[in-house]
């Protein structure tokens, strides 16, 4: 399986294609509903940002508490196609990735194809597997957010299929 | 009459809280390993045995199964010679909030539907139901919202016929595709009111997918399994591990007929007291 380091480049995203199998190793960050609302609502009122968005990769993911003694608790993806609405506007503003489960709306495959993004998909349903592939856990932005709020990881081997690729070849069509 | 304390609910529904998002249910696992051995697709055959890996994980490790740890729902069915020393409500969701504190589960419940606010464990949702006799028995269904935003009711004409009633099953399942993580468990009700049918659909669930077969519920299973959709939506042999049906009776003038599907991870645990 072909190993990624994190951040990708847009020479990495050029060869990745739709239905292979990753594993990512680097920076990523949690963002799901409300994160994403407050950041599109941000970028529109020209607000300064909690994080720069720049290269970077989103996991649309709200992790439980964190048990003692490990970095992570649960942490598997949830639907992406939630996220839909606010996509095409992060991408523009620098997102690079996005990793979720399940399909995405024809506005999204066409803002991916158009900033050169790319859409993994995390083995869905498998958030206690997936916590082994976390190395750490850091509060970014939103507290208030609890398990929605937007937390850096450091993944290691963390498994991914490549969704949508930076032509707009979607793995579900 | 038997007195049983708050507190003593308090702890049994602490105990089943933690017990069904940290261990997968034997049928279920059953199921999945049973999926695993048919399947002829590798990337399925490899995603099954993550699922089961992430199981065992999950409680070797002590680690929730899912991060979605669910809406967390309650049914209590309470023999009516009980007599209940305290608040049974309140000890309930003080059960819920203890275990999930406990077991480091998700606090996913938001106070106020509309503005979003206000996060917290509980309140969970409670089934109460009065029964015959002096124990009472409790269930704890932790459901993620994944599969749950999938749910979907139809009242029929009394006199559609049995196929229109599968083809608008098989249809949900194929619309919700990959969506909401596949192999499904799925749970439908027929009869009964519009509220009572999504009752059932839910309660469906509860039961030993080994031992609620019927001929309908097979009919639909072998259906919704040629649609390929399998593990992640990426194909395979097995969309469905089991289709559970409960009946109500109904009114002259309809048919209520509602679908509840459950992801791969089917949690839920029972103990009587």
């Amino acid at each position: 399986m072909k190993r990624i380091y994190l951040p990708l480049t847009g020479e990495i995203i050029k060869n990745l294609h739709t239905g292979e199998e990753l594993l990512l190793s680097g920076t990523l960050y949690t963002a799901r509903d409300q994160a994403h609302k407050r950041l599109v609502e941000a970028i529109k009122k020209r607000k300064r940002l909690p994080l720069d968005l720049k290269d970077q990769i989103i996991y649309y993911c709200g992790p439980t508490a964190t048990p003692k003694g490990k970095a992570i608790g649960s942490c598997g993806p949830t639907t992406a196609s939630r996220m839909d609405r606010f996509a095409p506007i992060l991408l523009k503003a620098g997102v690079k990735a996005m990793i979720g489960k399940g399909r995405r709306s024809a506005e999204v495959v066409k803002a991916i194809k158009k900033y050169k993004c790319v859409y993994f998909l995390a083995p869905a349903g498998l958030g206690a597997l997936l916590s082994t592939k976390v190395r750490s856990k850091e509060l970014i932005a939103y507290p208030e957010l609890g398990p929605e709020a937007i937390y850096k990881l450091k993944v290691k081997d963390f498994p991914v299929i490549v969704g949508i690729d930076s032509k707009g070849k979607d793995i579900y069509k | 009459m038997r007195t049983i304390k708050a507190g003593t609910i308090s702890k049994a529904v602490s105990e089943l809280c933690i017990a069904a998002n940290l261990v997968l249910r034997k049928d279920a696992l059953k199921a999945l390993g049973s999926a695993l051995r048919k399947e002829v697709n590798p990337r399925a055959k490899s995603l099954f045995a993550a699922i089961i890996e992430n199981a065992n994980i999950a409680k070797d490790e002590r680690i929730a199964i899912c991060q979605d740890t669910g809406f967390p729902t309650i049914f209590v069915e309470i023999g009516q010679e009980v007599k209940i020393k305290g608040d049974l409500k309140k000890a309930i969701n003080k059960g819920v909030e203890l275990g999930y504190k406990k077991a480091y589960l998700r606090n996913s419940i938001i106070a106020d539907p509309l503005d979003r606010a206000r996060l917290g464990y509980t309140p969970c949702i409670v089934h109460i139901d009065l029964v015959k006799g002096k124990r009472m028995k409790i269930s704890a269904l932790p459901k993620g919202f994944g599969c749950e935003n999938k749910s979907r009711l139809k009242m029929f004409a009394p006199t559609a016929d049995k196929s229109e009633i599968k083809k608008f099953i098989v249809e949900t399942i194929k619309e919700t595709g990959p969506d909401a993580c596949p192999p499904f468990v799925v749970g439908i009700g027929i009869g009964g009111t519009a509220d009572y049918a999504m009752l059932l659909a839910k309660k469906a669930l509860l039961r030993d997918i080994a031992q609620a077969k019927t001929k309908l519920g097979e009919e639909l299973l072998r259906e919704i399994n040629k649609l390929n959709i399998g593990p992640m939506g990426l194909g395979g042999e097995t969309t469905c591990l089991a289709v559970n049906i409960l009946t109500y009776p109904t009114h002259i003038a309809g048919l209520p007929v509602a679908v509840n599907i459950s992801c791969h991870a089917l949690r839920s645990a029972s103990a009587v007291i």
